[in-house]
């Protein structure tokens, strides 16, 4: 099973073993894993379950849409170029792993 | 000023997004008394919005997504409670459930959302016509959806509508009947309202305005639905969706007053004391106005969730956010920011022939609302822009290359 490690601006990690085809949004909050929102159920509407990719992972992730793209703009953490939203990242065959920061806010 | 006690206890009737919201917020505002959120069922409480779009894709999501983890209840001390609400007595202040049991409560919050109303007309019963507001409602539907052929959505409201456009991209026959000329035409301009018809029949939806429904026959192994225009659709699943009411019924029989939802003030405290009510179920006077509003959205159910939850640590400030919405219908994206009335002045931005654009609605002046249709920074900037209630001239708005984003930038110095 494909795993997210998730860590918090604290530094505390949890990593979680999802089946393929979850999003991270998906995972983090059917995980209670904090500072992930996921207001809008994973539309790209809210921006409320920004991340940031460890750069090690950036070349197996899907291309940012223009929606996905407009809707970073508006995140309540700085946008960086390691900012996806969670509900955008599906865990595949290509990402069996992946490791991402949560900003220290959403909302 | 009340000051909240430690002894203070919190019963939440209804665990949906706007009952979740106000017991989270609780804690994170520091309120240490015991939690209660009332569930109305055995399982975890889901998000609604998935229902009517992800979840009824050929590659929808097995399962629902959980507003919450299991384990945020047990971390946040927060009793999620199987049952269900039967009476209030406000003067006690306990509530009485189904089951005969009772709690007491120092503050209530009625967060009791809505249902939705029932078609009118013979053969609205039969089993193949289906409404959607639960997730034993999505599951139904989402199954009989496996099969079906030919569909008739009855109501070109939202979730008429994207029903419509997740049946139509499984291939399957739809047609729409909508009694009134425009579809969702109580929430979107005119401008909007067109754009959205002409796009889903150019789609393959077979949309029939100013056409209602006067009775569902059963016809061989499948329905029949007969239409005001003398019209029989033949279908093999028919789909409603004719609004909601507010539930209310609870508040009514425990004496609060209530005129299509529950009333509120602007802290959405009704006039009893220890008693509020959030979300789809509270009629609460819009900032600004002061005009009595009932919203049914994520946004409004969040939003009141965590001023309930400061009203009751004590702090009455005026609810005054920005109200917005979403749909999303096939591959169109809506987004709404503010809420736009009739008289408003439409002016459009970008071009509806390449399916990306908004239309700005100003009133008197100022930005009142923005329709966005897959416009993510068109709507992200208009938040920002009807919440400050800016005056955009009609000269700045239809100059050549106006952008709400740049022109957010410019007068509300959002940082880059």
């Amino acid at each position: 099973m494909p795993t997210i490690t998730f860590t918090q601006p604290t530094g505390e990690a949890t990593e979680i073993a999802v089946a393929e085809g979850t999003s991270l949004m998906r995972a983090a909050v059917t995980n209670g894993v904090e500072g992930i929102v996921g207001e809008c159920g994973g539309q790209a509407m809210c921006a409320t379950c920004h991340i940031y990719v460890r750069p090690e992972f950036a070349d197996q992730l899907p291309p940012i849409s223009d929606d996905e793209d407009e809707m970073l703009d508006c995140t309540t953490a700085e946008r960086t170029d390691a900012s996806r939203l969670g509900c955008q990242v599906k865990m595949t065959d290509q990402l069996s792993s992946i490791v991402v920061d949560v900003p220290s806010d959403q909302e | 000023m009340n000051n909240v006690s430690a002894k203070d206890s919190v019963v939440i009737i209804g665990a949906g997004q706007a009952g979740l919201q106000v017991a989270d917020s609780l804690r994170s505002e520091g309120f240490a008394g015991p939690i209660t959120l009332l569930n109305g069922e055995a399982i975890l409480p889901y998000q609604r919005p998935p229902l009517s779009k992800d979840y009824l894709g050929i590659d929808s999501p097995a399962t629902a997504l959980p507003l919450r983890g299991p384990d945020f209840f047990t971390t946040q001390d927060i009793t999620l409670h199987p049952g269900a609400a039967a009476a209030v007595d406000t003067q006690a202040r306990r509530v009485t459930l189904t089951d005969g049991s009772a709690l007491d409560y120092t503050h209530l919050v009625f967060a009791t959302g809505a249902a939705n109303r029932q078609l009118p007309c013979p053969g609205a019963d039969l089993p193949a016509v289906h409404a959607l507001r639960t997730l034993f409602d999505a599951e139904r539907l989402q199954a009989a959806l496996a099969t079906a052929r030919k569909v008739v959505v009855i109501g070109a409201g939202f979730i008429g509508l994207e029903f419509a456009a997740a049946a139509r991209a499984r291939g399957v026959e739809v047609t729409v009947l909508e009694y009134a000329p425009r579809p969702m035409g109580r929430a979107l301009s005119a401008t909007a309202s067109d754009w959205f018809a002409a796009r889903h029949r150019s789609d393959g939806i077979d949309l029939r305005l100013n056409e209602g429904v006067t009775a569902i026959h059963t016809e061989g192994a499948g329905l029949s639905v007969e239409s005001t225009a003398g019209s029989h659709y033949p279908a093999d699943l028919v789909l409603y969706g004719v609004g909601v009411n507010a539930r209310t019924e609870l508040a009514e029989a425990a004496g609060l007053a209530t005129d299509n939802g529950i009333l509120v003030d602007s802290s959405l405290r009704t006039a009893v004391d220890g008693v509020l009510a959030i979300g789809d179920c509270a009629s609460f006077p819009q900032a600004g106005t002061g005009a009595r509003i009932r919203l049914e959205s994520v946004q409004n159910a969040t939003d009141h969730g965590r001023h309930a939850a400061r009203s009751i640590m004590g702090q009455n400030t005026d609810y005054a956010q920005t109200p917005w919405f979403w749909s999303t219908q096939g591959r169109i994206r809506l987004q709404i920011a503010g809420i736009s009335d009739p008289s408003d002045e439409p002016v459009v931005l970008g071009d509806p022939a390449n399916g990306k654009f908004s239309i700005a609605l100003l009133r008197d002046g100022v930005l009142a609302a923005v329709e966005s249709i897959n416009s993510p920074a068109d709507h992200v900037a208009a938040r920002k822009l009807v919440a400050a209630s800016v005056a955009l001239p009609m000269e700045v708005l239809s100059a050549p290359g106006f952008s709400l984003k740049n022109f957010a930038k410019t007068v509300l110095a959002v940082p880059a």
